[in-house]
């Protein structure tokens, strides 16, 4: 049953706008030697911290989109008639939005990083960092549609949600992109693994509270 | 006799503060229809997704059988031919394809089944969320206002699939401010 609800969702992201985030990366990443200027040296020594910034407000993007279309045309409903718990229908969603966003995102940071001037070696380990922090990013990006679906400008105030709680991924994240970065890659899958655990649970528990 | 289809023993209803009914007792068997009346606000829908298990009674309990809910949410994915759109319901309840080929015989929306869901007018989109609880063969159907938007026809085809639901031993409890085709218990609450 979960596999039907991921096919489902994977077919409705491709088909839709699973590129947005990916351009808005890109985007993002374009601003930065515009905004300091092209300085190689610098570019490519505040490149992997700008990448993440850009992987954190790319997403953002498609939080709307998550949740909400499937509470407000009664899908959500109709899952909990059908037997399947609110956890499980998230643990799905997570699923399905991480594979339509995290390797996409992986290869607009691979494109991005020409134009941050990063070599080989920080790039490899701005991939990696980014890889392990996107299922958590996915995982965040429904948790938090989930706690805003139905709400008046439930865009902004996601976002107000989400960039917070993405804080301690950010900082270990981003310092996992050091040369000596071995330790804090594993505080940041110690983080991001506990943010995916934990994500299906409060998206389940927000679902079933906007019912009543 | 067999278990009842759906149960309701003692059950009260609060929502947003507010007493919708108390100490509400009643049971569906196989065969029985019962037509949910009464002014608009009263608690026929709350009561219809208290039955499902969407809201959850202040006290008492509710036991239900394998069942179907049609509310006037559609959910089937708009973009969606509705023939594919009931066969993803379909295929979460490991159902048979014939079963969605049948319903849209039934209702009268063969010749839309290869048109997506988001250009059906309000009547073929109610006729749809129909079609999807008769594809779902379950015993107990729970429907909130079938008749909305139905068209004289439609109203027609309902009163047959309901007709021959009850007869092969299913239960129907359908909330309505209109009268329903057939025979039916009334509960009227507001009372």
């Amino acid at each position: 049953m979960i596999g039907v609800l991921v096919r489902r969702d994977l077919r409705r992201a491709f088909a839709g706008s699973a590129w947005l985030p990916m351009a808005f990366f890109l985007l993002v990443a374009t601003l930065v030697p515009f905004a300091v200027g092209p300085d190689a040296r610098l570019l490519s020594r505040i490149g992997p911290g700008a990448l993440w910034i850009a992987a954190l407000t790319a997403a953002l993007l498609p939080i709307e989109r998550l949740i909400e279309p499937d509470r407000a045309s009664g899908m959500l409903d109709q899952f909990a008639v059908h037997g399947l718990a609110e956890e499980s229908v998230a643990a799905a969603k997570i699923l399905a939005h991480w594979v339509s966003f995290g390797p996409p995102l992986l290869i607009a940071a691979a494109l991005g990083s020409t134009l941050l001037a990063l070599d080989t070696a920080t790039l490899w380990r701005t991939m990696i960092a980014l890889a392990v922090g996107t299922p958590a990013l996915a995982a965040l990006a429904v948790a938090v549609a989930a706690l805003t679906a139905g709400l008046p400008r439930a865009g902004a105030l996601a976002g107000i949600l989400l960039l917070p709680l993405a804080v301690p991924l950010l900082i270990f994240g981003a310092a996992a992109t050091a040369q000596s970065g071995s330790g804090a890659l594993l505080l940041e899958a110690a983080v991001s693994l506990f943010i995916v655990a934990g994500a299906p649970f409060v998206a389940g528990a927000a679902i079933r509270s906007a019912r009543s | 006799m067999s278990a009842p289809l759906l149960s309701f023993d003692d059950v009260s209803l609060w929502r947003g503060g507010r007493v919708l009914f108390e100490h509400l007792n009643l049971i569906i068997g196989a065969g029985d229809g019962l037509h949910l009346c009464g002014p608009n606000g009263v608690g026929k829908s709350s009561l219809i997704r208290l039955a499902a298990g969407l809201l959850r009674a202040a006290s008492g309990t509710v036991h239900r059988s394998g069942f179907a809910l049609a509310d006037d949410a559609l959910a089937l994915d708009p973009e969606l031919p509705l023939r594919q759109a009931l066969l993803f319901w379909c295929a979460l309840a490991r159902g048979q394809q014939r079963c969605v080929d049948e319903a849209l015989e039934t209702l009268g929306l063969r010749h839309l089944a290869d048109v997506p869901v988001r250009l059906l007018s309000a009547g073929q989109a109610k006729r749809a969320t129909l079609a999807r609880v008769v594809a779902s063969q379950a015993s107990l159907w729970l429907l909130d206002e079938p008749l909305n938007g139905l068209d004289a026809e439609g109203v027609e085809r309902l009163a047959h699939v309901l007709a021959v639901h009850r007869a092969g031993g299913g239960g129907v409890l359908a909330a309505s401010h209109m009268p329903l085709p057939g025979a039916w218990t009334q509960l009227e609450l507001g009372h």
